[in-house]
């Protein structure tokens, strides 16, 4: 088991790439920045395992953004929030640069 | 449904339609090539479903209302959920359970945006309007919104969490307890929780059960 690389209240912005495949990172939250809230555990990286290609496990955490952050147009409270689990290739750590 | 009128309308049940028309062909010829193969028998496919089919949130319902009877009960669910819900002998081999608590700062509400993710142990199959396109593409975008169409209206001091369940979790969420329960045993409780509140589209009224009673055709 490999060190969990975000801690918890780290922030983080999803990668905003779009490859081809079996990709279980919505468009939508592609590109945004969260806040790390739980730390999953890891799991097959869907990716290969869809094409039963060797997989190896990868960290998976469940990250915290604003509605306001994801959506330019959102249309409730600036409390409001969406929270999605994403594998740790996805996120890029550190700042909010 | 009639979908064969030839109007134009702005709903998308059309494509929909296609696209499970597709899916099921392609479940019905690998069905069919699996039991060719002798990899399982079609008994095990019908077994299997029937398995499926009797699950009903009154599972979640168990898992619920013991968590607002019993404060240790609730640490535990809240913190391995997996293990909370094995004690009422649901097990979850392959699926992970996350359960998540509405509060009166937060009200939870539960999708899958990419397909249809759902704590199916718990919960049973999933409604029709959960695998909707609609649904999963409003949700996430306007959850106030859905909310209100579901008759359930969130005050702005209260945070709207949705959780898009886009990987290995499958999220159940612990409604409040309404006000004017607390002599309430666990029996009675478990009553009050449907699966509409343990999506998170809908909260638990005390009164509501018994204030639309479905009608039973004689």
């Amino acid at each position: 088991m490999r060190a969990q690389r975000h801690e918890i209240g780290a922030p983080v912005t999803v990668r905003a790439d779009y490859p081809i495949g079996h990709i279980r990172t919505p468009v939508y939250i592609r590109g945004c920045t969260g806040t790390v809230v739980r730390y999953l555990g890891e799991f097959g990286n869907p990716e290969t395992l869809a094409y039963c290609l060797p997989t190896e496990p990868r960290a998976l955490y469940k990250v915290r953004f604003n509605q306001a952050d994801v959506w330019s147009d959102y249309q409730g409270s600036l409390r409001d929030t969406v929270e999605l689990d994403l594998y740790e290739h996805w996120l890029e750590g550190g700042s909010n640069a | 449904m009639n979908h064969d009128h030839d109007h134009d309308h702005d709903h998308d049940h059309q494509s929909d339609d296609k696209v499970h028309a597709y899916y099921q062909i392609l479940g019905q010829a690998l069905k069919e090539l699996l039991i060719e193969k002798g990899v399982v028998t079609a008994a095990e496919i019908r077994s299997a479903m029937e398995r499926r089919d009797s699950i009903t949130p009154v599972n979640g319902a168990k898992v619920v209302a013991r968590a607002w009877v019993d404060p240790e009960y609730r640490t535990r669910l809240l913190a391995d959920a997996n293990a909370a819900v094995a004690e009422f002998g649901i097990e979850m081999p392959t699926t992970h359970l996350v359960a998540v608590e509405n509060s009166p700062e937060v009200h939870n509400v539960v999708v899958c945006t990419l397909c249809s993710c759902y704590p199916r142990d718990l919960l049973g199959l999933p409604p029709a309007w959960y695998k909707s396109k609609a649904y999963r593409s409003r949700v996430v975008h306007a959850p106030r919104a859905v909310l209100q169409e579901f008759g359930t209206d969130v005050p702005d001091s209260v945070e709207v969490r949705v959780h898009d369940s886009t990987a290995d979790m499958r999220y159940l969420v612990i409604p409040m307890r309404p006000s004017g329960t607390e002599n309430w045993d666990e029996d009675a409780l478990r009553a009050l929780v449907t699966r509409d509140t343990m999506i998170g589209v809908a909260t638990v009224d005390a009164l509501s059960s018994s204030k639309f009673p479905i009608p039973i055709a004689d």
